[in-house]
């Protein structure tokens, strides 16, 4: 990438060093403050704005002693800076349950969220191999009811699923949880996989073929190694999918087993005692971390993630 | 039907065996749940169950008594009301945005980063940071008439006629993004020359945008119109976190009547019903779509 920049960046001296010689020729250079120039960058900035605020309302307010929340504003910067909000919201905020704070329902998600992702991408890659290199007669047929599948609200479905989790006996456990959410990432993984193998050349299939190897052997050998961003890609998809999932995690748990959203909305939403903002705030960082920490780190990728699975959706 | 199977060669069934172990999974899913579950849920949707599901036929009674109930009906108004305003405003201020972020700008990637962040935040977590903000006591509107105005009132929350305008800015917040990147995709592939044709024909910017280009992104709209459509149809967790449908029954949700009447007023057979009616909302919103895209043309995907 930096190479071709540089590369790029040389040519263009050198064609500009061959203007120089021969006159001026091109755009006239545009002057940076025009008025279009303010009314972009003063409609960006504002916009910007409106994004940024609820974040920065949240952070300013889960650092602020309940005392300081009565008296002030809301945007207000704290005077007196303080992290007990943070400890409490983590360690001992109360749900009407129990009074774990998030911790509980942290480690519930990561519980939830670790194997759910490996799980259906583990599914979901075969599936998509499957279809793109191997396929059936009937294939076609059931991938066209997998991506309708897609479009039904989970509502239809979810109490026929509770009867077969109960049926299997794990209805309410994580393991429970952990098929519903391989089951429902099925279909946009799917896609994902089949489009991306379908992409790759198919002669280097055929050869593996020829040299004598199988389903799994080209699977593992040749599809694996080729297609790690397709691999980053579902994984961004499905951790914050998974991560930032409310209604399986309340359908599909018992209270002990709760993620960590369902926890947050218990401890915010509780009718017990006195609102105090500030644990209310933390705990909705500390909920929003994850997928936070996910997006911000893989940047393009999740751009890239979004669209695959929307566009395509 | 293509193999009419040779003598000697092997069983059409263990053709491609490993293939279709692998598929298991996908066959299952698409087979039982998918289909399975969405049948039988429409099947119980005309039985009397209560606590547990029965086989007691009664015939329409369960959508005469969905259609009887206000909380019901002002759900479906709510999601009529949120639904087209959430449509037409991602639409433009997505559109909007894009179209901003086209312009060769500088630090386009800061931009779209934090446009685009909210959505990789939960519905829980957008709904309790709205409810916040939207606080009347300490949020904008306590800010706002400590600026001197004193009878300033934005309290949707709090107010059963405007509620729903409450939850429809959360949601825009959390969703604008999404569609800003896929205008911007979208705007993306338009062809450099249509442009230059427009400047060299004299043609004012907005006039290209709105009579050129917008029609050329027709397919972009449609697909982005579709992801919209069948987010607001399972719109549930926004609600909870922000409104827990208060006050009273102001802010409800079809999702949401679904949810309490299958796993709190364990009156089965209701929820069934409006479980159906959801399905047949997103039919009418698909299906046409479906045959649109891939009726005609064949074999785009």
């Amino acid at each position: 990438m930096s190479d071709t920049i540089t590369l790029k960046n040389a040519n263009g001296g050198a064609a500009s060093t061959d203007k120089t010689l021969s006159g001026p020729s091109g755009r006239k250079p545009r002057r940076v403050i025009s008025g279009r120039n303010i009314m972009l960058y003063g409609t960006l900035f504002v916009a910007a704005a409106y994004y940024l605020l609820p974040l920065y309302v949240m952070i300013v307010t889960s650092l602020k002693g309940m005392p300081e929340i009565r008296l002030g504003n809301i945007f207000s910067p704290p005077l007196e800076i303080t992290f007990e909000p943070w400890v409490k919201a983590w360690a001992t905020a109360c749900t009407g349950l129990n009074c774990d704070g998030l911790s509980r329902g942290f480690w519930n998600s990561v519980r939830i969220t670790v194997p759910s992702t490996i799980l259906s991408i583990a599914i979901a890659s075969v599936n998509g191999y499957a279809l793109a290199n191997w396929r059936f007669k009937g294939a076609d047929f059931f991938f066209s009811i997998l991506i309708i599948g897609a479009f039904i609200p989970y509502q239809v479905m979810i109490y026929p699923i509770v009867i077969v989790l109960r049926e299997i006996g794990i209805y309410g456990t994580l393991s429970g949880l952990i098929l519903v959410h391989s089951i429902f990432g099925m279909p946009i993984l799917t896609l994902l996989f089949r489009n991306y193998f379908a992409s790759l050349p198919v002669e280097l299939f055929k050869a593996a073929r020829i040299d004598g190897a199988g389903f799994w052997q080209i699977f593992l050998r040749i599809m694996l190694p080729m297609s790690l961003p397709i691999f980053v890609v579902a994984m961004i998809l499905q951790i914050t999918g998974i991560w930032n999932d409310f209604l399986f995690g309340v359908v599909f748990t018992r209270p002990e087993y709760y993620p960590m959203t369902v926890q947050l909305n218990n401890i915010v939403n509780s009718v017990q005692g006195v609102k105090e903002y500030n644990v209310n705030m933390a705990a909705t960082i500390l909920t929003g971390l994850v997928p936070l920490i996910v997006y911000f780190v893989s940047g393009r990728l999740f751009v890239r993630g979004i669209a695959a699975g929307a566009v395509k959706g | 039907m293509t193999g009419h199977a040779k003598a000697g060669r092997p069983n059409q069934f263990l053709r491609n065996l490993n293939s279709k172990i692998a598929s298991i999974p996908m066959i299952l899913t698409a087979v039982v749940i998918f289909l399975g579950g969405t049948i039988w849920t429409v099947v119980y949707s005309f039985t009397n169950s209560k606590l547990l599901p029965r086989l007691s036929f009664v015939g329409l009674d369960q959508y005469h008594r969905l259609w009887a109930a206000p909380r019901w009906v002002v759900s479906i108004e709510n999601l009529a009301v949120y639904g087209i305003l959430s449509m037409i405003f991602s639409l433009v201020i997505g559109f909007v945005l894009a179209a901003l972020m086209d312009q060769k700008i500088r630090f386009e990637n800061t931009f779209r980063t934090i446009f685009l962040y909210p959505f990789a935040l939960s519905f829980i977590v957008t709904g309790l940071v709205w409810q916040w903000l939207l606080n009347p006591e300490f949020g904008i509107q306590s800010v706002v008439r400590s600026l001197g105005w004193t009878t300033f009132a934005f309290d949707p929350l709090y107010t059963p006629s405007i509620v729903i305008y409450g939850v429809l800015i959360a949601a825009l917040w959390q969703g604008t993004g999404l569609v800003m990147c896929l205008m911007l995709a979208g705007l993306r592939g338009i062809d450099e020359d249509i442009w230059k044709a427009a400047r060299v024909d004299g043609i004012p910017m907005w006039k290209t945008y709105l009579f050129v280009v917008i029609p050329m992104m027709r397919p972009v709209f449609i697909t982005t119109l579709v992801i919209i459509a069948s987010g607001i149809v399972k719109v549930y967790d926004l609600v909870v976190a922000q409104t827990s449908g208060g006050p009273g029954i102001a802010s409800e949700v079809p999702a949401k009547y679904v949810y309490d009447y299958m796993f709190q007023a364990q009156n089965l057979g209701q929820g069934f019903a409006a479980s159906t009616m959801m399905l047949v909302t997103v039919a009418i919103v698909v299906i046409p779509w479906a045959y649109l895209e891939f009726g005609g043309g064949r074999k785009r995907v």
